[in-house]
């Protein structure tokens, strides 16, 4: 799923600070998930946001809600009814969210609260770490089920490199080695004979090489 | 025991402080409270586990939260007590009773000009 940060209430304050009518959007999806904008966080936001409009003595309405997606317009239009009333939104939706939210209601002011970061796995509450970068060609069958594109620091395909010491990679120690990781599940699977093939340069123009991409499954179109 | 402790404190009960949320104690200083203490049991002695660590986690998230918004942290307070310990419980009511009182009334009853009540009204 995709993972993401509170952004710094400091920075949310900078923003909206000049606004008066102010709804701060959830999203049910990932980022409730990672504890950064459900519901909760939203409740939290807003509460924050009129303590600090009500201490400085000025009057500000900043009202919350949460859509189960706001990567699909279907959730987004939910807003619809009530969007107008408001001067600006904080979307706490992971980046893509964010954009489609400003998309849809383009004379809309919108603020993210959230930094998105990464496509990742929750290790254990409040720990949270990339697994993938959406390359666009997934080479998971050749390397045991661990990604060299998205495990190791250099994206290498032929691995390790040199800068890798004690299982660790040279960019901090609290990083694994990739392809330490892949070779030790290749070594388990009884599959080292795989380290015999190297594999072929990769095919970037699927990942972000080839620009903003787009998938169209003409099966699903209607 | 009829120990003695100012009337300042309103007290709201909880199965476990891990029940209390941010959102509990910043809606307490919206709604006018001078200041919040979350009284849990004692670090190790938690019934479900964890449950005062979490609060205590969360108690440190409200305090940053209300520094940013103007309210100042001190505002907000985590104490670990036993059931035993009543005579600790009067102490801390009477502790964090001079210190709101030394604060002053929060900046919201200020600002909404519902000042004129005692200052020192705490929710536990």
């Amino acid at each position: 799923m995709i993972k993401a940060k509170p952004k710094p209430l400091e920075e949310i304050l900078e923003n909206v600070k000049d606004f008066r009518k102010l709804l701060i959007a959830g999203c049910d999806g990932c980022v409730t998930v990672c504890e950064a904008g459900g519901l909760k966080e939203a409740k939290v936001l807003a509460s924050s946001l009129r303590l600090y409009f009500t201490q400085a003595g000025q009057s500000a309405q900043v009202d919350e809600t949460t859509l189960t997606r706001q990567c699909e317009k279907e959730y987004l239009a939910q807003l619809s009814d009530n969007i107008d009333q408001y001067d600006a939104v904080v979307s706490l939706a992971c980046g893509c969210g964010v954009q489609y939210l400003a998309e849809m209601y383009n004379q809309k002011i919108v603020f993210p609260g959230v930094d998105t970061c990464f496509m990742g796995v929750n290790e254990e509450r409040g720990l949270y770490s990339e697994r993938c970068q959406a390359c666009g060609r997934c080479i998971l069958a050749e390397t045991g089920g661990i990604c060299p594109i998205a495990r190791c620091s250099k994206r290498m395909l032929n691995g390790p490199c040199g800068g890798s010491e004690g299982g660790k990679c040279e960019v901090n120690k609290d990083i694994p080695c990739g392809w330490e990781l892949i070779y030790e599940r290749l070594k388990t699977l009884g599959q080292l004979d795989r380290f015999e093939k190297p594999i072929d340069p990769k095919d970037w123009t699927t990942s972000r090489d080839g620009g903003p991409r787009k998938i169209v499954r003409e099966d699903l179109r209607i | 025991m009829r120990l003695q402790y100012p009337p300042t404190v309103r007290i709201i009960e909880v199965p476990c402080t891990g029940k209390v949320d941010i959102i509990h104690l910043l809606l307490a200083f919206e709604q006018g409270a001078d200041g919040v203490m979350v009284v849990g049991c004692m670090e190790g002695d938690c019934h479900y586990m964890r449950g005062n660590l979490f609060a205590k986690k969360r108690v440190q998230r409200v305090k940053d939260i209300l520094d940013q918004v103007g309210l100042g942290g001190e505002r907000v307070a985590m104490y670990n007590l036993s059931s035993g310990m009543g005579g600790r419980f009067a102490e801390i009511v009477r502790e964090m009773t001079s210190k709101i009182m030394e604060l002053g009334p929060s900046p919201i009853r200020i600002a909404t000009g519902t000042v004129a009540r005692a200052a020192g009204e705490e929710a536990a």
